[in-house]
């Protein structure tokens, strides 16, 4: 069975249509990841998704559950971390828990239990019983998301679940995901991280002006534009991207120290620019080629659209 | 399974509600401190007779503390942004509506009945039927909670614009429903436009139980309310429906 089948999903906004006949099937147990340019309708495909909105024509199933015809059934299947949506700052983090629990309708030795399990693992036990209001944006998230897992969900939905927190709390998210799909969670990861949804997930979905664009595997997606490859540089000073005018060189960026040269012929850039060097007695401090890459791919595919 | 999931949903929802939302200033000040600064107003160091007035005035005390809780909700619920992640859980929006105006029926109900057993100590009231006296506080509390989550519908995530604007439709309700003047000494327009207010069934209906005098039969007054309290859920769902996306 799929954790999720979204068919012909359209949701209009007056004369705007935020989500124009999206269908997408999610099988059990992967990892899915849903990215697109901003305003594109992700959130609003993650909320009709979840049941907080009905869409104006088509049907989510949730476990074959019929979301919109049985809502609390299909949600008792889900855990869900909303975008930008937090846990209620005057209530302790103990107290969120519980209440998040409470509406899962967990027994509560088995609340208890699991609460417990959350904080030794958070590193938030010193913090159980003060209010959420005081919590730094990472330990926020980690309520959060302990909210959404308490119930052990077979399906969780994560919306920018990483968006703004720090390295470390980054980290604990990721590992919650992989933990969770390992436990046997289907996850839907809506994100802007490319990399993210890269290493994630098993197949990503990309949305574009309210239409998915492209569904495949990370690996299939990069070889769709597999005629693009970078060749990454860094020089002793600095350069103009002057230099970068060259045959071959499709596109150039500056990252940070770095440049990121975009070419389909990889060996004639790599001559031209140890030519030029050379010339202009510039000294390359490193220089690694790579495969086409799914930030790319996205690019490439949300620009054709 | 769907039924037992709503219940507990609603119970849930209550329990949230009653720990965050009874014990925030505008709630204290507009359902507890407001109805007494205008009972000492109005009844203290006059020559009226607390007894006659005192139905009415349970009647409002009633009418703010019940409807105080039910606007403050959902805008607050949105400007924190815990709005979207309380419609994700298994819950609908008619549960959640429910859930507010239960909260908004025990806070009318507990604060009330401390106001009427601390004012037995000082003023001689009598209750001429339990069962009026009883249905008139359960009545009474739903449409006033309903109130109160109807006047929270409006698409906003500010909750002073909401507590403005639903002290701008409650405050004239206690003076056209006979509390300050009794429905039997008004007339014409006033008299219509009290037809037309809650308020008005729910004073009717404390005098009819304590007194043993009203201008209806106790049954209309119970119908009135009864009907009132739908229309209120009902309209509120809607207008709630309509304009759940605004402010998650």
């Amino acid at each position: 069975m799929n954790a999720i089948e979204a068919s012909h999903l359209i949701k209009r906004f007056g004369s705007v249509t935020a989500v124009n006949d999206v269908s997408l099937t999610v099988c059990e147990g992967e990892i899915f990841g849903f990215l697109g340019p901003n305003g594109t309708g992700k959130t609003t495909t993650m909320r009709q998704l979840t049941g907080v909105l009905t869409p104006d024509s088509g049907a989510v199933r949730i476990n074959g559950i019929d979301i919109h015809r049985h809502p609390l059934e299909a949600k008792m299947q889900m855990g869900v971390i909303p975008e930008n949506s937090t846990v209620y700052g005057d209530l302790s983090a103990e107290q969120n828990l519980s209440l998040s629990g409470q509406m899962y309708g967990m027994p509560r030795a088995d609340r208890d239990k699991r609460i417990d399990e959350f904080f030794s693992r958070m590193g938030l036990s010193e913090k159980r019983k003060l209010p959420v209001r005081g919590f730094s944006k990472g330990m926020k998230q980690r309520v959060s998301i302990a909210c959404a897992i308490i119930h052990r969900p077979p399906l969780l939905l994560l919306d920018e679940p990483t968006s703004g927190l720090d390295v470390q709390s980054r980290r604990l998210v990721i590992d919650t995901i992989r933990d969770m799909n390992e436990q046997g969670s289907t996850i839907f990861l809506t994100t802007h991280n490319i990399e993210e949804a890269n290493t994630l997930c098993q197949t990503v979905c990309i949305l574009n002006k309210g239409k998915i664009v492209a569904q495949d595997s990370p690996e299939r997606l990069k070889k769709m534009f597999n005629t693009t490859q970078s060749v990454e540089v860094s020089f002793d000073r600095p350069v103009t991207r002057d230099l970068f005018a060259a045959e071959g060189i499709l596109r150039a960026e500056s990252c940070g120290d770095k440049w990121k040269i975009f070419t389909d012929n990889p060996d004639q850039v790599l001559k031209y620019l140890v030519g030029r060097a050379e010339r202009e007695s510039i000294t390359i401090t490193s220089l690694t080629t790579s495969g086409p890459s799914l930030e790319e791919a996205f690019v490439r595919i949300t620009e054709c659209a | 399974m769907e039924i037992p999931l709503a219940l507990r949903g609603i119970i849930v929802i209550t329990r949230k509600n009653m720990r965050l939302y009874y014990t925030k200033p505008p709630v204290l000040m507009f359902g507890l401190l407001f109805p007494l600064f205008m009972f000492f107003a109005f009844f203290v160091g006059r020559k009226l007779d607390l007894v006659t007035f005192f139905p009415a005035f349970l009647a409002m005390m009633l009418f703010f503390t019940a409807s105080s809780v039910g606007p403050l909700i959902t805008p607050w619920e949105k400007r924190e942004k815990t709005y979207e992640r309380l419609l994700s859980y298994p819950v609908t929006q008619d549960s959640i509506i429910l859930g507010d105006v239960v909260a908004g029926a025990v806070f009318g109900i507990g604060i009330s009945l401390l106001v009427w057993i601390a004012s037995l100590f000082f003023i001689p009231v009598a209750i001429t039927s339990i069962g009026l006296f009883a249905l008139a506080f359960i009545l009474g509390t739903l449409s006033c909670a309903a109130l109160g989550a109807l006047l929270a519908s409006p698409a906003s995530d500010s909750p002073p614009n909401v507590i403005i604007f639903s002290n701008l439709i409650r405050f004239p309700l206690i003076f056209i429903s006979g509390i300050f003047v009794p429905l039997t000494q008004m007339q014409g327009p006033g008299l219509a436009l009290a037809f037309c207010s809650p308020l008005t069934y729910l004073v009717d209906l404390f005098n009819a139980a304590m007194s043993g005098t009203s201008v209806f039969s106790p049954a209309v007054d119970c119908c009135m309310l009864a009907g009132i309290s739908v229309v209120f859920i009902l309209a509120a769902r809607l207008i709630q429906t309509r304009n759940l996306v605004k402010g998650l």
